[in-house]
């Protein structure tokens, strides 16, 4: 089953070049939400155990070398897929009518970057997962290049090296795990590791962990790394922006989280506080830019910058509350903000202006708008009842375990973010409205479709904001299962010098002991 | 010395190819001036080059020595001989339509395209350093022809007498590395010199040894274009005619590697030591110069001839890993590039219309609007060029990078996957014009592309996307057929 949402976006994405071109969005339309429909079915086994990998397919696909064809879902992609499958069909509808040109190619792009990204999410072999990584990548370039705004073509050259630079270091650091291990396949890699099997000493393991993290923080993105971010944003049509923040930025996270930490504990642990400095530093600097934005797209890019900062931060705080707070807040991200840059494009519709200071007291003409838009910002700022004020409690309650001044310089992210987005809504919103302005909104509030593109976003920030359980227990577990993995090769190394530790009751402590020999007697 | 220089027919079997290519190569000068209808060179040389895989094929059969041990047939010489057998056919399907618009369709084109890959075919199977000097002489000299072929074209003068300079002054300097180390070993055949130099008693001096092989190296980085001595690949094939510059990029580089391997893994394998550090210091050269050079040109032919310059580098990476699978590598990346290339060179050649009007980057503005297809296949040569996964030059660059990461290389690793995300930046210039531009005047008013091309352009895109999924097809191959390192 998680084979045909994988696949299917493939063959949408022919199917979408074979429908004419007026036909095209409503044959996305429908598409997506067959897919989406499909894939509500992946939730119920992967709940029911979601520390395992769930809908496992293991064949070979090319034999010299061994790559593998292995997907699964675990608890900690579960939700990644469904947010992927959930927002193509509101990106299709957000397309609607501001897509005018080459309508075709815009809907086969977008469900082809559906499946690159699906496929990241569910890869458990390296080589696979690298596949897709860059598979993705290229029709998001098209997407920003080809419907984008005025500089579009160089936001999507940007957007492409940036990630093709970081990428190329990874594929070097996975041919590398290759050779070491004689495997592509990622379970695997880590049962040798486990088993002491594969042993990376310090100093292979610190180039190979800044391999995988430099790609990932450029494509979170991390402080200083973080510069395409906002062109890309601003250059991208609305469905571009929504699919980019919602979706292609937790690639990054993911990684973090998936291959990062399991695979590198040790290095994990030794770049933490310089990883967790960079992520403060982007929260607050994030949130500064975005304070003196004038271009309302440019502004929400910014917060974003700041928001996964804090993602960042709960992934290197190495605990169970933090790492939850950091994946749980992936998808609050993924629903707010994929919601703001939503909003933000229905006024383009409309206004067909980005600067903030073309709109002001827009809420007398456009009341639903207004409250939609209200709604979102609250939710972004972190307002509790709303799904971002669990996130961040959780990163910033997990940090502040590790060491509170962590916790305190995050917190001043939170603050500016009221800052920036209430003050947003103000310029926008109220205020006195120049004649210009108004008459672009008279009768111009929230249409049908766009009633259908946003409520049930609105719906999801309530709903993950009251009852975060029912999403955060998958996680939980999940997290749970990693941070063992991880926490297991760092005991090796502390228990290494130490003389061979008593049999313990528990099985992985005998495991650890027996390895730990295994350690010594090979020194 | 054999006594018997009289051939035997496993001999002419094993020399089949070139036999076959020359007698019709030469038939069709005899034919030109009573042909008045060019097309029957067309079809006839593709028909010959069909007929010559067949008795390659048959040649694999009985494999071994020939001539006093001059040529061998094994696997790696069958398949390079298949791939310039490829290239040519590649090339004639997309020079007839070119030809006839120039108005110079005639046999000697083909003729000598002919006499070009039994030059080629020669340097894959040589096994004796007079042989590879023969071999490369015919293959050069046919393609200098070649370049300056549409002679009233003052861009195809120019363009074949730098080659034809540089191209001696090159072939010199093999030859004097061919005399020295016969000096040397007293033999120009490739295992006995490998004998010589690894027997304990060879006495004379490893550096006149190893000039020798710097020698050589100079002849045949020259061929292969990597750099100290790129400089003339630009110039060429920017000058040639769009279908030459096709062919050489693939075709005459295929074979030089091919001899390149043959001679420095068999003959100097003894003193790898020496030349190994050096090829990887070339490959890096010619990688960095290759792409940079490349990011500023405005001309998508002399763009593909610094790119094809790059790729030349990464082949030299997988050389430099002096391995098995690196040269297994090399043969799965060459014959990917083939497709990737000429494809490219295919659709430019469509493009450029009656003498060659459109050859500017910014022309291709909105080719995406006017013939998407074409913009779409295109768009999968570049994406395979910048080497984006589920194309073949993706795996071609993956077994290289993992080839050389195998011996070790790892910053040669690094800085080359580097130099394919700067590659990456001039690749995606063309999709920027094909896509997000406007239709200008050079895309607009477009004739239909005619059959041939078409169904090179589609067969080449469809083979860059089967490689890139299946690749386990062409590198089982390599893999079978492939030049032992210390054999």
């Amino acid at each position: 089953m998680l084979d045909l949402v994988l696949f299917l976006p493939l063959v949408g994405f022919l199917l979408a070049l074979l429908v004419p071109a007026e036909k095209a969005k409503y044959f996305a339309l429908i598409f997506s939400l067959v897919l989406f429909v499909i894939s509500l079915g992946l939730i119920g086994p992967v709940l029911a155990n979601p520390g395992e990998y769930s809908f496992v397919t293991d064949t070979p696909w090319i034999s010299t070398p061994n790559i593998r064809y292995h997907i699964g879902l675990d608890g900690l992609s579960l939700w990644l897929v469904i947010l992927t499958t959930f927002l193509t069909p509101l990106a299709v509808l957000v397309s609607w009518n501001y897509i005018g040109h080459r309508m075709k190619e815009y809907y086969a792009f977008l469900i082809l970057l559906e499946f690159g990204v699906i496929g990241v999410f569910v890869s458990l072999d390296l080589f696979l997962y690298y596949v897709f990584w860059e598979v993705g990548l290229v029709p998001m370039y098209f997407l920003i290049g080809i419907w984008g705004h005025d500089r579009r073509i160089y936001a999507a050259v940007k957007f492409f090296l940036y990630t093709m630079v970081g990428s190329v270091l990874m594929l070097v650091a996975i041919i590398y795990l290759y050779l070491k291990s004689g495997t592509f396949d990622y379970t695997v890699i880590l049962q040798q590791m486990a088993s002491g099997q594969l042993k990376l000493a310090p100093e292979e393991a610190l180039p190979l962990f800044l391999a995988f993290f430099v790609a990932f923080a450029i494509k979170v993105p991390l402080f200083p790394l973080h510069t395409w971010l906002p062109d890309a944003h601003v250059e991208a049509p609305t469905a571009g922006s929504v699919m980019l923040a919602s979706v292609m930025l937790k690639m990054g996270t993911y990684g973090l989280v998936r291959y990062c930490l399991p695979l590198f504990p040790n290095a994990a642990r030794e770049c933490a506080p310089w990883i967790v400095g960079l992520a403060i530093i982007g929260i607050v600097y994030g949130a500064l830019v975005a304070l003196v934005q004038p271009n309302m797209k440019k502004l929400v890019a910014y917060s974003s910058v700041s928001h996964l900062g804090f993602v960042v931060l709960g992934v290197f705080s190495f605990n169970q509350l933090a790492l939850d707070g950091a994946v749980y807040q992936m998808l609050n991200h993924g629903v707010s903000t994929g919601a703001l840059f939503m909003l933000v494009g229905m006024m383009y519709e409309r206004r067909h202006s980005l600067e903030i200071s073309d709109y002001g007291g827009v809420a007398t003409q456009v009341p639903h708008l207004a409250t939609v838009f209200l709604i979102t910002t609250l939710a972004s700022v972190g307002l509790p009842l709303l799904n971002n004020f669990v996130g961040e409690l959780l990163v910033l309650q997990g940090a502040a375990m590790v060491n509170i001044s962590w916790a305190v310089f995050a917190a001043i992210g939170v603050i500016l973010s009221a800052c920036y987005m209430l003050w947003l809504y103000q310029r926008v919103f109220f205020g006195r409205t120049s004649h210009d302005t108004a008459h672009h909104f008279e009768n111009q509030d929230l249409k049908t479709r766009e009633w259908v593109a946003i409520v049930p976003l609105l719906v999801l920030m309530v709903w993950m904001g009251v009852a975060p359980m029912g999403f955060l227990a998958p996680i939980s577990v999940a997290d749970n299962k990693t941070l063992q993995q991880s926490k297991l090769n760092v005991e090796l190394k502390v228990t290494a010098p130490a003389p061979p530790a008593l049999p313990g009751s528990a099985g992985t402590t005998v495991q650890v002991a027996q390895t730990a020999a295994g350690v010594n007697n090979a020194r | 010395m054999p006594a018997n220089l009289w051939p035997s027919s496993t001999d002419l079997l094993r020399f089949g190819p070139e036999i076959l290519l020359t007698l019709i190569g030469t038939l069709m000068m005899v034919l030109e001036p009573l042909l008045d209808n060019k097309r029957v060179f067309r079809t006839l040389s593709l028909f010959t080059l069909l007929a010559a895989i067949g008795v390659t094929m048959a040649a694999h059969g009985v494999p071994g020595l020939s001539y006093a041990n001059m040529i061998i047939v094994d696997g790696f010489a069958t398949f390079f001989r298949l791939l310039v057998l490829g290239v040519a056919i590649l090339t004639v399907l997309i020079s007839g339509d070119y030809l006839e618009k120039e108005g110079h369709e005639s046999g000697e084109f083909y003729a000598l395209l002919l006499f070009s890959v039994v030059g080629q075919g020669i340097m894959a199977c040589a096994n004796e350093l007079i042989m590879v000097f023969v071999g490369i002489e015919i293959s050069s000299i046919a393609s200098y022809i070649l370049t300056g072929y549409l002679r009233d074209d003052k861009r195809n003068n120019e363009a074949a007498i730098k080659y034809f300079l540089l191209g001696s002054f090159a072939t010199a300097f093999l030859l004097y590395g061919v005399a020295w180390i016969y000096g040397l070993t007293g033999s120009t055949n490739l295992t006995d010199i490998r004998t010589v130099l690894s027997s304990p008693n060879f006495t004379n001096s490893a550096s006149l040894v190893g000039m020798s092989a710097a020698l050589m190296f100079v002849g045949f980085a020259f061929k292969v274009s990597a750099a100290p001595f790129q400089s003339w690949a630009p110039d060429v094939y920017q000058g040639a005619p769009a279908p030459v510059s096709a062919f050489m990029s693939a075709g005459p580089k295929a074979a030089a590697f091919a001899v390149f391997i043959r001679v420095f893994l068999t003959a100097y394998g003894p003193i790898s030591d020496t030349w190994v550090p050096l090829v990887g210091i070339a490959a890096l050269a010619t990688m960095t110069i290759g792409n940079f050079a490349a990011l500023r040109q405005n001309n998508i032919k002399r763009l593909l001839a610094y790119s094809s310059i790059a790729h030349a580098g990464y082949v030299l990476v997988a050389i430099a890993a002096h391995s098995t699978v690196g040269t297994q590598a090399v043969m799965f990346y060459l014959a990917s590039y083939v497709f990737m290339n000429v494809g490219a060179f295919a659709v430019v050649t469509y493009f450029a219309r009656k003498g060659e009007r459109y050859v500017s980057i910014d022309d291709l503005s909105g080719l995406a609007v006017r013939q998407p297809a074409m913009a779409a296949m295109l768009t999968i040569f570049m994406l395979s060029l910048i080497g984006v996964p589920l194309t073949a030059g993706f795996f071609g660059k993956f077994y290289i990078f993992k080839a050389a990461l195998d011996s070790n290389l790892v910053w040669l690793t690094i800085l080359g996957l580097l130099n394919s995300a700067v590659a990456a930046y001039y690749y995606l210039r063309i999709l920027v014009v094909m896509y997000m531009r406007e239709p200008g005047e050079a895309t607009n008013n477009m004739d239909e592309a005619p059959f041939a091309l078409r169904l090179t352009v589609w067969a080449s895109a469809l083979a860059t996307l089967v490689l890139g999924v299946m690749p386990g097809l062409l590198l089982d191959v390599a893999g079978r057929w492939v030049l032992a390192v210390g054999r």
